[in-house]
């Protein structure tokens, strides 16, 4: 008789053989068992990770046909439109790919798609990190590699966007390179460095190919598996709940349950892009036709992630400065400037060094493993709701001319409403998120100290009517409980008056500042009654406090 | 000679002289006045009544608007010289009478006195004002006998600064927009061509040439035609759809599915 708890031998055998050889068996036997949270919003970033993965596949199919050449030559296919018409290489074969090659079409649509859902799918992530703060100490190099994840992404969907030469990816590579020329001094010099001379000139695809194919994806590769081994080893964060706390990880483990998770979350990315490249058209690149610098055509637009610079440089006023009052002594064309940079630096300068500055703000060196609810931080959350806002107005306005036509409003009024939304709106979203953060606390504040409605409502003796509260479950409870004020600097001046180093001089004054305003506890959970004291609430007929039978 | 003499002496010849006299300057006069009138494709055909028809078609409908004698008021411009075509344009689209005056008059159904049958006469009334372009005919403008690759290239060239790549419409200034040109008939594209309608500039014979019209005209024809090969159109307009699908359809579903995959039972405490 056969023990059934034995490793048969057909398994044993090569496990040992590899282990003794490789010692991974010490190795999976730690990690199999890693624990792994468990929250929907912790899934975002798998989005991102599994795009990259059919974006890794795709492309390389496309490799096999594409050709990243600016010879002209007669479009002889099957796409009867553009028969006989002059065309590069390069979007002939694009064109061969869509239509004569099998399944091409399919694959280009999935790795279009693939692509917007990479962007999107990170930027998720990111929201998901900022409003839970899961960017604080030990994890602030893992946001910064993060960042740099997002902005290599952008610079990989703009070369990727220009490969085909089409119209629309023309008009992108002249947007990028009027861009270039419009930096003051160096600007014309890095424009002929990067195009190999006059613009167009016949050198551009090839380098964004290079660039597209094998420099970019490589970073991104390497900085994504340092992002995944970063993660793997600080261990991933947890929502604040029952018995979790900053020394251990409450969760699942990553052999079986969380593997199955990600693994159908894999497969479920898989049908979203390829559901979509199959129902949905993407970059119809026959329609576009071949890019000539002559040609631009309404409706020229950049992937979604490129709107918001499309957007600013649509808002911005025709402004340029003629040095010394001339055109030839040189020209700063700050419409060009301004919007290409400003935004752009703003958000993506200010994602980089948040953490830092909200630890410089906070004097908070602490390590965290418990995330932060985001109305538990509301100044955080409202200046990532402005930042939202901020850069959603841009997005939109990337778009005015198809709102304009779509919706019949005047273009020139979506420009001149633009322009002060693009200010007050990130300030009214900031008062309405402080606002809404702070009534959520107290709706927190509300069921830890007075518990949860009921629907039991008593009648008492003199008349009155009440809703009996009950205790809110213990998850829910030390969910609510989880939260902690928003550390602040100590700012203790000494006995003759002096504050203590770091807080003097107008900086440290400031610094002083907005720690009192970013930190400490706005709405305290029990306000002075926890609930054991307190079951029963009056509900109806009666006005402000809520009165207990108790006291 | 004696039978000739006999005739002469005919109780009725002076009748017939009479009468034959009559007819020779009758026809003369005729002749003399058809010259004297101006050169006009109705009359020299014959159709005297659809100038006269198109008139009062025009006081009627168009007069408030662009003055009695189509010589324009404040409200809208003259009609001297701006040809059938325009006419047979505008009107045919719904676009004239207009509705109210705006920034731009929009294509709607035609009015319920409209035919071809009108159109033709209030054309020729306003043909007779002044000439100007000419409806075209129907081998002018037949997609089957352009080269759409020739016209592909001219409407990328002329055309997509407003319409987009294909011919989707989209915004101009102040309200203003270039329509999309799904719903315009071969003829139609060629009027507007010729005539150049509201904010449109007009492309003559000598900028783009008949036959490169008709090419141009294969070419729009033949695109808004083709069945979308990559799925659903998404309205042709480019990355705006596409990123809105990209998030509507895309990042909703993944986070739908996050919610799915991770929920779990209450526990009861």
């Amino acid at each position: 008789m056969s023990d059934l708890t034995a490793v048969p031998k057909a398994i044993a055998g090569p496990s040992s053989y590899l282990d003794d050889r490789l010692g991974a068996g010490n190795f999976l036997k730690r990690n199999l068992r890693k624990i792994f949270p468990d929250h929907w919003s912790f899934l975002l970033g798998e989005i991102a990770l599994y795009s990259f993965i059919i974006l890794l596949l795709t492309g390389t199919f496309l490799t096999f046909w594409f050709q990243p050449s600016m010879t002209e030559v007669v479009y002889n296919g099957s796409y009867a439109p553009l028969k006989g018409v002059m065309m590069s290489q390069a979007y002939a074969s694009a064109l061969e790919i869509s239509f004569d090659v099998r399944g091409g079409l399919l694959m280009r649509q999935m790795h279009h798609w693939a692509a917007l859902m990479f962007v999107a799918g990170m930027m998720v992530h990111m929201l998901r990190v900022f409003f839970t703060g899961a960017y604080r100490k030990p994890r602030e190099l893992n946001w910064v590699i993060g960042v740099l994840l997002l902005t290599l992404a952008l610079a990989e969907g703009l070369t990727g966007y220009s490969l085909p030469d089409d119209l629309l990816s023309g008009a992108g590579a002249r947007i990028t390179q009027g861009v270039i020329v419009s930096l003051p001094l160096v600007g014309t010099y890095l424009s002929f460095f990067l195009f190999g001379g006059e613009y167009p000139g016949t050198d551009i695809i090839p380098r964004f190919y290079s660039l597209h194919i094998l420099l970019i994806p490589g970073i991104l590769l390497a900085l994504i598996s340092a992002h995944m081994v970063l993660m793997w080893v600080q261990k991933h964060t947890q929502m604040p709940g029952k018995g979790r706390n900053n020394r251990n990880v409450v969760g699942a483990p990553f052999y079986p349950a969380f593997m199955a998770k990600a693994g159908a979350y894999f497969l479920f990315t898989f049908a979203a892009v390829a559901g979509m490249a199959t129902f949905a058209q993407i970059n119809p690149i026959w329609l576009f036709g071949p890019y000539t610098p002559a040609d631009i055509s309404a409706g020229s637009q950049p992937d979604f992630y490129m709107g918001f610079l499309e957007g600013s440089l649509r808002l911005m006023p025709a402004w340029e400065i003629n040095l010394f009052g001339t055109a030839h002594a040189g020209t700063l064309p700050l419409s060009v400037i301004i919007p290409a940079l400003v935004p752009m630096g703003i958000i993506m300068t200010g994602l980089a060094l948040y953490p830092f500055i909200e630890q410089w703000v906070t004097g908070d060196r602490r390590e965290h493993h418990v995330v932060e609810r985001p109305r538990n931080n509301p100044h955080r959350t409202s200046i990532g709701m402005a930042a939202i806002t901020f850069y959603g107005v841009l997005w939109l306005l990337g778009a005015n001319d198809e709102i304009s036509a779509f919706f019949h409003v005047s273009l020139n009024w979506t420009t001149y409403v633009g322009r002060v939304l693009v200010f007050v709106g990130p300030a009214l979203a900031y008062l309405i998120t402080y606002r809404m953060c702070l009534g959520l606390q107290r709706s927190d504040a509300a069921v830890v100290s007075h518990g949860v409605e009921s629907g039991v409502i008593k009648r008492l003796p003199h008349g009155e009517f009440i809703e009996i509260h009950t205790p809110p479950a213990d998850d829910i409870e030390a969910h609510l409980r989880g939260k902690e004020p928003v550390p602040m600097l100590p700012v203790r001046e000494d006995t003759s008056g002096i504050p203590p180093k770091g807080m003097r001089g107008p900086l440290g004054k400031l610094r002083a500042r907005m720690s009192k305003a970013y930190g400490g506890e706005k709405i305290p959970l029990d306000e002075g009654h926890p609930h054991e004291e307190i079951e029963e609430h009056a509900g109806v007929g009666s006005e402000g406090e809520d009165r207990s039978l108790t006291r | 000679m004696t039978r000739i003499t006999a005739w002469r002496r005919h109780p009725l010849a002076r009748y017939a002289v009479l009468i034959l006299a009559l007819a020779l300057v009758g026809m003369v006069y005729t002749a003399f006045i058809q010259a004297s009138r101006p050169a006009d494709a109705a009359l020299a055909s014959g159709k005297v009544d659809d100038v006269a028809e198109g008139r009062s078609l025009f006081q009627a409908h168009c007069a408030s608007c662009h003055g009695l004698n189509a010589q324009g008021t404040s409200t809208g411009p003259t009609l001297i010289g701006v040809g059938a075509a325009a006419v047979d344009f505008q009107v045919s689209t719904g676009r004239m009478p207009a509705a109210n005056p705006g920034a731009q008059a929009p294509r709607k159904p035609v009015a319920p006195w409209v035919n071809e049958e009108k159109i033709r006469q209030l054309g020729a009334y306003v043909q007779s004002l002044g000439g100007g372009p000419q409806v075209p005919g129907k081998e002018q403008v037949d997609p089957a006998k352009g080269d759409a690759g020739k016209g592909g290239e001219l409407f990328r060239a002329n055309c997509i600064q407003c319409h987009n790549w294909a011919g989707a419409g989209g915004a101009l200034t102040q309200g203003k927009y270039a329509p999309n040109l799904n719903e315009s008939s071969p003829t139609q594209i060629y009027e507007a061509m010729i005539t150049g309608p509201q904010a449109m500039p007009v492309f003559n014979d000598t900028t783009i040439t008949p036959e490169e019209k008709r090419s141009m005209i294969a070419y729009i024809t033949q695109v808004r035609e083709q069945k979308d090969p990559g799925g659903f159109g998404l309205g042709r307009i480019g990355p705006v759809t596409e990123g809105l699908v990209g998030w509507i359809a895309g990042i909703s579903a993944m986070v739908l599915a996050a919610i799915w995959i991770t929920a779990k039972k209450r526990q009861k405490s």
